[in-house]
């Protein structure tokens, strides 16, 4: 059988590690790791904020996501915002919403701050993950848990967890996706690249799968901090 | 108002029960972090600092045309502590950062001409950024202690064709020939102590923050509202110049 760059089957995720209450100054907190990705995510809140943002009727949840300067393999990334992490904080932030309860804190701000430390694609899908896990691990009222990972096609193949090579090969397909996994619920799509109507259904169901092995490490992370 | 850390100390105690000259547990880790060409993960009781190099070819300043160049930066991000806010440098992740490129650049440890490629025209440039992961306080001596394993832990890339390939590290690091360190002696009312938490911090009347070379010291930064005397300054070189020496222990040679 043929086999990807990096050794991998075509469904075959790379290695994953998760731990829970990485940052002990934070409500929760999160480290995702996914082959060379690794993202840490810290939960403040809920808490105060400007009356002018307050809402009386529901919480509001704020996401920020960023890479560290060092943290890719190129050159040293530029501190501050840029188009694509602002792009990148607002896809996040939706991802997360539809499984957080807001109504459980009216006029309050709950922060995620999403730190990449080191890069090789799907930070933001592991971004995501990370940052749904220390929502959890703050006691955020919660639907269901978040999980994410792109699927994607390179060469012909429908392949799930790119990774730089692939993501960047010019006829590569990138398709994030993040899932709640209780009910199959779709919170973050986007894609990049041209692929024909009927391979939606193929990125969906090699995604899906994969979000499931998320979702399984990111629950036996969960269950180290809190048993059963 | 007077906290308790004041009412503690009166009686010569702290609050984790530490003594005025100790440091929280210490521990140093060399490339935590897989891309950057150097890494140091330091942490100092529950505070956490990440510090990464990464190596960049650039062009000189005029008035040094066969000199490496180095950059500190830090951000405090809202990540490591409430009570940061996101947005452009705050006034103290500036004071950081210039605290802890003064006490490597000071002290002369690298030797920048051997960063040098063409006279004039390309040098290295050693880009260190510090990240505080989590702050429980003395930002100061654990930035530093990161920031100079960092530097020990760094391999330049290849350089071929006036190009940097980011994939191949080669065997040739950072020239160093010293291990600067710092450490910060705070003080409270009239007693003296080291390694504050954050608690703590809030609590101090003044710090002095002292980076050393072995006996020599070769940067110094006084912070805090209230003003120092000879006698404690004294003191407090005295006691920097003893606990930068344990500190330097956790370091390669």
């Amino acid at each position: 059988m043929v086999k990807r760059i990096d050794g991998r089957k075509f469904d075959e995720l790379r290695k994953m590690e998760a731990k829970v209450g990485v940052i002990p100054n934070a409500a929760g907190s999160a480290m995702f790791k996914i082959g060379k990705t690794t993202a840490i995510a810290a939960v403040y809140g809920p808490r105060d904020f400007q009356a002018y943002l307050q809402n009386p009727e529901v919480g509001v949840l704020r996401c920020n996501y960023n890479m560290i300067s060092f943290s890719s393999g190129g050159e040293r990334v530029r501190p501050g915002p840029s188009r694509r992490s602002r792009e990148i904080s607002l896809v996040t932030e939706k991802a997360l919403l539809p499984a957080v309860d807001l109504s459980a804190f009216p006029n309050a701000v709950v922060d995620v701050y999403v730190e990449l430390i080191n890069t090789d694609a799907g930070t933001r899908c592991a971004g995501i993950s990370a940052a749904a896990m220390a929502l959890a691990d703050a006691g955020i009222p919660m639907r269901d848990l978040v999980s994410a990972v792109s699927a994607g096609k390179f060469k012909g193949d429908f392949i799930a967890d790119l990774n730089y090579e692939e993501d960047s090969a010019e006829e590569g397909v990138d398709f994030p996706i993040a899932m709640m996994p209780r009910t199959g619920a779709i919170t973050l799509m986007q894609m990049d690249g041209i692929v024909e109507k009927d391979d939606i259904k193929e990125f969906m169901k090699i995604g899906k799968k994969a979000c499931e092995k998320v979702y399984e490490v990111q629950k036996k992370a969960l269950r180290e901090k809190y048993g059963k | 108002m007077k906290s308790h850390v004041h009412t503690l100390a009166e009686k010569g105690f702290r609050l984790d029960n530490r003594k005025f000259d100790e440091y929280r547990p210490v521990k140093v880790e060399y490339s935590p972090l897989e891309n950057a060409e150097g890494s140091a993960r330091v942490t100092m009781g529950k505070t956490v600092v990440l510090a990464g190099v990464k190596m960049e070819v650039g062009t000189p300043f005029p008035d040094t045309p066969d000199d490496g160049v180095l950059m500190v930066n830090s951000e405090l991000l809202p990540l490591a502590n409430p009570d940061f806010e996101s947005g452009p440098p705050s006034i103290e992740a500036i004071e950081l950062s210039r605290v802890v490129d003064r006490g490597i650049r000071e002290s002369g440890t690298i030797d920048t001409k051997k960063l040098c490629i063409k006279k004039g025209e390309k040098v290295w440039m050693v880009l260190l950024d510090i990240y505080p992961m989590n702050d429980d306080g003395n930002l100061f001596d654990a930035a530093a202690l990161a920031g100079i394993a960092a530097l020990q832990d760094a391999k330049l890339p290849e350089y071929k064709d006036e190009k940097v390939d980011y994939t191949k590290k080669t065997s040739k690091g950072i020239p160093l020939s010293k291990v600067p360190v710092e450490c910060t002696v705070v003080k409270i009312d009239n007693h003296l102590f080291i390694d504050p938490s954050r608690e703590e911090e809030k609590a101090a009347d003044a710090r002095l923050t002292i980076a050393t070379i072995g006996k020599q010291l070769c940067a110094m930064q006084k912070g805090g509202d209230q003003a120092l005397t000879d006698k404690e300054i004294e003191e407090m070189v005295d006691l920097a110049v003893k606990k930068t020496e344990e500190l330097r222990k956790l370091l390669k040679k």
